[in-house]
């Protein structure tokens, strides 16, 4: 009897206190840096698209809202012709940023997409590249792997030794 | 001022007040409740968010009103009509202010008693006719909510009608100028308030509803405006109930002289109503069971007390 009167007591003191309510469009909540929202293409820090059409987003998205069709320039150097997410599909699980080898798809912090129009949740490569490097800074993927491409030849990228002549004896 | 008129003006001033009270509470409570819990609540619409009161009632009204086939269709229909009815006409009685009464009975508080528990048909037709087994276990306890309340909802207002020696309404009023009969019938409140909210089943005694075992309860098939009209029956139940209080133990219309008597009467009742919607906020639903065995087991035999002891006090003093 007497609880019951008290919890009365203190329900009634919480008129006076803090309310947790964000008054969304005028506040706006935090977003962790981490947040997994709005998928990007990002550029590696000369400016040239870190993503190398390799299929594994489209293969590893649970839901098959990533298409891409990979093809080559004159260099050699991969990248995807067209690539499209379908954001109404999406389900902003991040495993196209963890199957990603080349750090080029991320998720940024934004949610705000809605649109009128439900095809107008599809984006092109154009509306999904942006022109930093996101949040991975200064990998350039080309520069580390061991291929020759563009007139870096083997051996000559970032921490990589010459390539060893597999015929040669000597130590 | 021509009686006739008078009457008139007071009937329908007071069936305008709450047919409207009835709408604004709906507002009233879901800020309340949300700031009782630490929320802001509804305040988009217009200012503070008054205006999902009008959203709600464009809503209700305009959804399908839908009759459930195997429903037994006039006791279907009858049923919301009853609560609302009796609550208004439970409420003919209750003086809002000096001579501003729509009913001056001298048995006002048997008439109250009698249509508050006219009311129950409402909820125990609506639970019958809806034939759905969650509408019907709503209404059994409702009915058997109604049986063990009501007994010691009586006898616990027996103690004031001792004391001002009337079941006029008005009398009753009057007898407290001296004090408030809170105090020497704060037992008699307390069980008054106790079978009050049983009998408006609100939380925590809402068990004929209680949506997190019966889905609805008793109005778990009703649609559009016959659900609203429960909903307004209902609230109207509440102000009911928190008027009867306020007439019975807080003294009714009387206050300082410079604000004029309905308006310290609405005060007053709305501050209950207030207290009602905090204890839907902190108190939990007991069980079943429980509540019965409180109502036979304390409540009754509280009630008992109280009037024998008041009784014999009353005869002590006047000798």
């Amino acid at each position: 009897m007497l609880s019951l009167i008290k919890s009365l007591w203190l329900v009634f003191l919480h008129l006076f206190r803090k309310r947790f309510t964000i008054q969304y469009p005028e506040e706006k909540a935090y977003l962790a840096p981490r947040y997994r929202g709005r998928i990007i293409l990002s550029r590696d820090p000369d400016g040239g698209e870190r993503c190398v059409a390799c299929y594994l987003c489209a293969a590893a998205c649970p839901v098959e809202c990533i298409a891409l069709d990979a093809t080559e320039d004159e260099n050699g150097r991969r990248y995807p012709d067209f690539f499209r997410i379908n954001f109404s599909r999406c389900i902003y699980c991040g495993y196209c940023e963890e199957a990603c080898p080349t750090y080029a798809i991320q998720l940024v912090p934004d949610f705000e997409m809605a649109e009128y129009n439900r095809q107008n949740m599809v984006y092109e490569k154009e509306d999904l590249l942006i022109d930093g490097e996101g949040k991975y800074h200064g990998y350039n993927y080309y520069k580390v792997a061991g291929i020759a491409i563009g007139g870096k030849d083997k051996g000559e990228g970032e921490n990589e030794s010459s390539p060893i002549d597999p015929k040669d004896l000597m130590p | 001022m021509n009686p006739t008129l008078q009457t008139l003006a007071v009937t329908l001033g007071i069936l305008f007040t709450l047919l409207h009270v009835a709408a604004v509470l709906i507002w009233v409570e879901r800020r309340l409740l949300a700031l009782l819990q630490d929320r802001l609540g509804p305040n988009r619409a217009g200012p503070l968010g008054l205006f999902i009161i009008v959203a709600d009632v464009i809503k209700i009204f305009t959804k399908e009103d839908w009759i459930p086939p195997f429903a037994d269709r006039p006791l279907y229909v009858i049923a919301p009509a009853i609560i609302l009815l009796t609550a208004l006409v439970g409420f003919t009685i209750v003086p809002v202010g000096p001579g501003m009464v729509v009913l001056d009975l001298n048995i006002g508080i048997l008439f109250f008693l009698a249509f508050s528990s006219l009311g129950i048909y409402s909820t125990v037709l609506a639970g019958w006719a809806s034939n759905s087994k969650y509408a019907l276990i709503g209404g059994l306890r409702m009915a058997a909510q109604m049986f063990s309340y009501e007994v010691f909802m009586g006898l616990s207002l027996m103690g004031v009608v001792i004391l001002a020696g009337s079941l006029n309404l008005s009398e009753i009023v009057e007898a407290q100028r001296g004090m408030w009969f809170v105090l020497p019938q704060f037992l008699g409140f307390v069980i008054f308030l106790l079978a009050g909210l049983a009998e408006t089943h609100r939380l925590p005694f809402d068990l004929p509803e209680a949506e997190s075992e019966l889905v609805a309860g008793f109005h778990t098939e009703y649609s559009s405006m016959k659900f609203g009209i429960f909903f307004v029956g209902e609230y109207i139940g509440l102000t009911l109930i928190a008027a009867m209080i306020v007439t019975l133990f807080f003294g009714g219309w009387l206050g300082p002289a410079w604000i004029p008597a309905p308006l310290v009467f609405c005060f007053k009742t709305f501050a209950f109503i207030l207290f009602f919607i905090l204890m839907r906020a902190a108190i939990p639903r007991p069980r079943f069971d429980q509540m019965l065995s409180w109502g036979w087991k304390y409540l009754l035999p509280l009630a008992l007390i109280n009037l024998i002891a008041t009784g014999a006090l009353v005869l002590i003093r006047a000798d």
